[in-house]
């Protein structure tokens, strides 16, 4: 039963669909893990992404992946805006336990209404001429619509963690977690970090949505299984820490690829929800810590 | 002049009591199935202000008590049909053992993990059930609902009053809570955690007992469920209006006492109602979100909290009864 | 020192690499009045949050009355009779001024008698009391948003008292007072004091630590540096270097 080619190619499956959770996970990880907001409606803005490449695909016959990076100052301004209304409405008042939450929690379902009210619930898809493709590596299969997002992945996480060690911006965003006051002693406006630091958290939304269209037809309730995923790769990667996001998503992605290949695809939701709920209860840290 | 619990129930219970008559003497089939739908709503809204409004706890997996609740009695019927009452007690029990298991896994962390859990246990729990064919797994189960019943005659109005009679215990029980030690305890833990423990207050305990007893009374709402819709599938009994509406209507009614979910309730629920059947109800959903996003923004302490400024000013100052 | 009614031995606390508390070892005896001076992060809130359960510390034992607080969280420490009032005034914001002292009341003193000890009725007349003390009287109705940052203090303080205490901790509580309000509040604590609350000051308002305290602690960079009468300690040449002298 556990033949060898099996075994290998669920593993590789969950690489390469780790990889992409990670793209997918690493604005919550700037968001909650470094901002210390908890946007739960991160995947309804991935999922704006996703439909905004169907669209442009569909009309124009773009790449998704282009589309994905055309959109990203339009994502970028977006998250600028939802910070600046986050800040004045809770944080400034110091309601965000309580009211934030609700806040977020409107804008993820508002999102998932007007999506269903504008394109229906069915599914949608790209085309591209590399989606249908694959190749073989050995006893390795190696689908490109797997590959090419999970690539893509991987250079975005790249270029976001050199940004954030590199530049002065990246450094004071990494700073505004640990030490307001001595930022602002640096002449840097915490609340303008902290704002760059969320429209750059929905910016990853964009190129994350682009991918996922390619991966997976997609319906407006889709952006909902990804809440129990993306924060159970944070919780499971240590919060604000990109390479742990990126090892924590690759976990989940070999156990989530296990599942559906041994057990079937029905019980993939309850494996990141529950992996979540196990890590809460027993190592809330995660597992590499801060 | 304080007014003891049993004086509200008393007088909660025979309004209560006029309503169903009022509604008896119309007549009229509709007025029950939309007034058991509204009032429903009053439950789960209440419920979850014990935990969301009163300690600040925000739970998001409404859907997932609620469920229970259905399916203790939908397992129930296909085993041994018991009578109403008696799933409202069981659906209780269960309701208030999950609350208090998820509840001791995630409150001692960050409310904002209480919360992530909350929707990861309402995954969870309907991928369990989707994967449970005795109740129906996917495909639903059909329970039948019986036409009469003694005494009362028409089943509908016998779920009516079952629900009116929930009501009456919920907004009794929170309201007891709200203005007993407990609620003040409560309150603390929803202001600052760190300076009630410092204060003597033992915070895990509290948010426990706040966590059974909202899950306790959303597992009763969902006893009756099935036998009100006939047909229950998972999609339906988890679905998404249940975690928002129960969000939303403390929310725009006011969430520091057991009034706001109840004038959330019965505004929403009935705005609802109408704008279901005339317009649509995916419009419906939108409105439901974007009022709760506009009231937390603008309006952070809901209506009441609109209202009270001007009650002040009237009465002078009002004092917090014990 | 036999009767001692805090006994701090060995504490430590790191936060990731930095060692905020490096095997503190001090006593207060009861009835004693201890003042706990030293520059800012030096580590005298991570020791108070240490003492009080806020934070666990990694190394060492805090000893209360007797008991072993191991393993103890905040509000078991505050049932045992240890108190204290937050360097950052942390009012409960929905209730009034007498309903933040209601709190310790119901759940600290009503607790530790097992349920009913002060009666419904007297409970407004304690919080009067309280108010009076700090001299907040006539602000029991009030909100703590209507409060300056000064009688937010007070407040706090009250607080702390109102769960009646064996020993009281003040965590910078007269920051901001006017020089007549520092004297009103060193009297208040001193007459606590003959009541038999111990009191631990922790203040950077050295006339008010010298009138107070029968004997002087400093804390410099984790460690302790001095432990004695407050004329020795304040001539002591490394406190002058590291504290007095900047």
């Amino acid at each position: 039963m556990f033949s060898a080619d099996l075994l290998v190619n669920a593993l590789v499956a969950g690489l390469l669909l780790g990889g992409f959770y990670a793209a997918v996970t690493v604005g919550v990880s700037v968001s909650f893990g470094i901002l210390d907001i908890v946007n739960i409606a991160h995947p309804a803005f991935v999922i704006l992404g996703s439909y905004i490449a169907y669209i442009a695909n569909a009309q124009f016959g773009l790449d998704p992946v282009l589309v994905g990076i055309l959109a990203l100052p339009a994502f970028y301004i977006l998250g600028g805006a939802t910070y600046q209304i986050y800040y004045m409405s809770f944080e400034k008042r110091g309601q965000e336990a309580l009211r934030g939450l609700a806040f977020f929690f409107g804008l993820l379902f508002i999102t998932e209404v007007g999506l269903i009210l504008v394109f229906g619930v069915d599914y949608r898809y790209v085309s591209a001429p590399y989606i249908d493709q694959s190749f073989s590596l050995g006893i390795i299969h190696l689908p490109m619509r797997m590959l090419v997002p999970c690539l893509f992945s991987l250079l975005m996480l790249i270029c976001l963690q050199l940004y954030l060690t590199r530049t002065f911006i990246g450094r004071a965003i990494m700073a505004v977690a640990q030490d307001q006051l001595a930022l602002r002693l640096m002449a840097a406006d915490p609340i303008r970090i902290k704002r760059i630091a969320f429209a750059i958290s929905i910016a990853t939304a964009s190129l994350a949505g682009a991918f996922l269209i390619i991966i997976q037809p997609v319906e407006p309730s889709v952006g909902r299984e990804y809440i129990g995923r993306v924060f159970a790769i944070c919780v499971l990667g240590g919060l604000g820490s990109l390479p742990g996001t990126l090892i924590g998503a690759m976990l989940l992605g070999i156990v989530e690829s296990f599942t559906a290949t041994f057990y079937g695809p029905s019980w993939a939701p309850a494996v990141s929800f529950g992996l979540l709920l196990l890590t809460l209860a027993f190592r809330p840290a995660g597992l590499l810590g801060r | 002049m304080t007014v003891r619990w049993w004086t509200f129930l008393v007088v909660a219970a025979a309004v209560a009591a006029l309503t169903f008559l009022g509604a008896r003497a119309v007549d009229n089939d509709y007025l029950f199935f939309a007034g058991y739908t509204v009032l429903q709503f009053v439950v789960l809204a209440t419920a979850w202000n014990i935990l969301g409004g009163y300690c600040g706890y925000v739970n998001f997996g409404t859907a997932a008590f609620f469920a229970i609740g259905a399916y203790t009695t939908v397992f129930f019927h296909k085993t041994y049909p018991l009578p109403i009452p008696v799933l409202l007690v069981l659906a209780a029990v269960i309701g208030a053992l999950v609350g208090l298991g998820t509840g001791y896994l995630t409150l001692r962390l960050r409310g904002a993990f209480f919360s992530i859990a909350t929707l990861a246990l309402a995954v969870v729990l309907q991928t369990l059930v989707v994967n449970w064919n005795y109740v129906g797994g996917s495909r639903g189960a059909y329970v039948i609902r019986p036409n009469e019943i003694a005494v009362i005659g028409s089943y509908i109005q016998y779920l009516f009053l079952i629900m009116l009679g929930l009501t009456v215990v919920s907004l009794t029980v929170a309201r007891a809570v709200e203005r007993s030690w407990l609620g003040y305890g409560f309150a603390t833990i929803r202001d600052d955690e760190l300076a009630a423990e410092a204060s003597g207050v033992p915070t895990l305990k509290l948010k426990l007992i706040a966590t059974a007893v909202s899950g306790a009374i959303m597992g009763m709402a969902g006893a009756p469920f099935p036998y009100y819709i006939g047909y229950l599938e998972p999609a339906s009994a988890f679905g998404l209006p249940y975690a928002v509406n129960s969000i939303a209507m403390p929310m725009i009614g006011g969430t520091t006492t057991w009034v706001g979910p109840l004038i959330g309730a019965l505004l929403l629920g009935t705005l609802q109602q109408v704008a279901t059947v005339t317009i649509s109800s995916a419009v419906n959903l939108l409105l439901v979100g974007l009022l709760l996003v506009g009231f937390v923004i603008i309006a952070p302490n809901g209506i009441v909290g609109l209202v009270q400024p001007w009650l002040r000013r009237s009465k002078g100052k009002k004092p917090h009864g014990g | 020192m036999a009767a001692d009614l805090l006994q701090v031995q060995g504490l430590g606390k790191r936060f990731g690499g930095f060692v905020a508390l490096d095997g503190i070892d001090f006593s207060v005896a009861q009835g004693e009045r201890v003042g706990l001076i030293g520059p800012n992060g030096s580590g005298k809130s991570t020791l108070v949050n240490c003492l009080c359960g806020t934070l666990v510390n990694e190394t060492g034992s805090v000893h209360f009355d007797g008991r072993d607080l191991r393993g103890l969280i905040a509000h078991e420490r505050t049932r045992l009779g240890l108190a204290r009032s937050f360097q950052l005034p942390r009012p409960f914001a929905s209730m009034t001024v007498a309903d933040n002292l209601r709190v310790p009341i119901l759940y600290t003193v009503n607790a530790r008698h097992g349920g009913k000890h002060v009666a419904a009725g007297e409970i407004a007349d304690r919080c009067g009391e309280l108010l009076s003390l700090v001299g907040l009287a006539g602000r029991a109705h009030d909100y703590p948003r209507d409060l300056t940052q000064v009688d937010m203090r007070k407040l706090e303080l009250a607080r702390a008292m109102a769960s009646e205490p064996k020993l009281l901790i003040a965590d910078e509580a007269m920051a901001g007072l006017s020089h007549s309000e520092v004297t009103d509040i060193v009297a208040l604590l001193i007459r606590l004091n003959e009541r038999g609350i111990t009191v631990v000051l922790i203040e950077h308002i050295m006339r008010a630590v010298m009138s107070f305290s029968q004997r002087l602690v400093v804390l410099v960079s984790g460690r302790k540096i001095a432990d004695g009468s407050p004329q020795d300690v304040i001539r002591d040449a490394e406190v002058e270097r590291a504290y007095l002298g900047q």
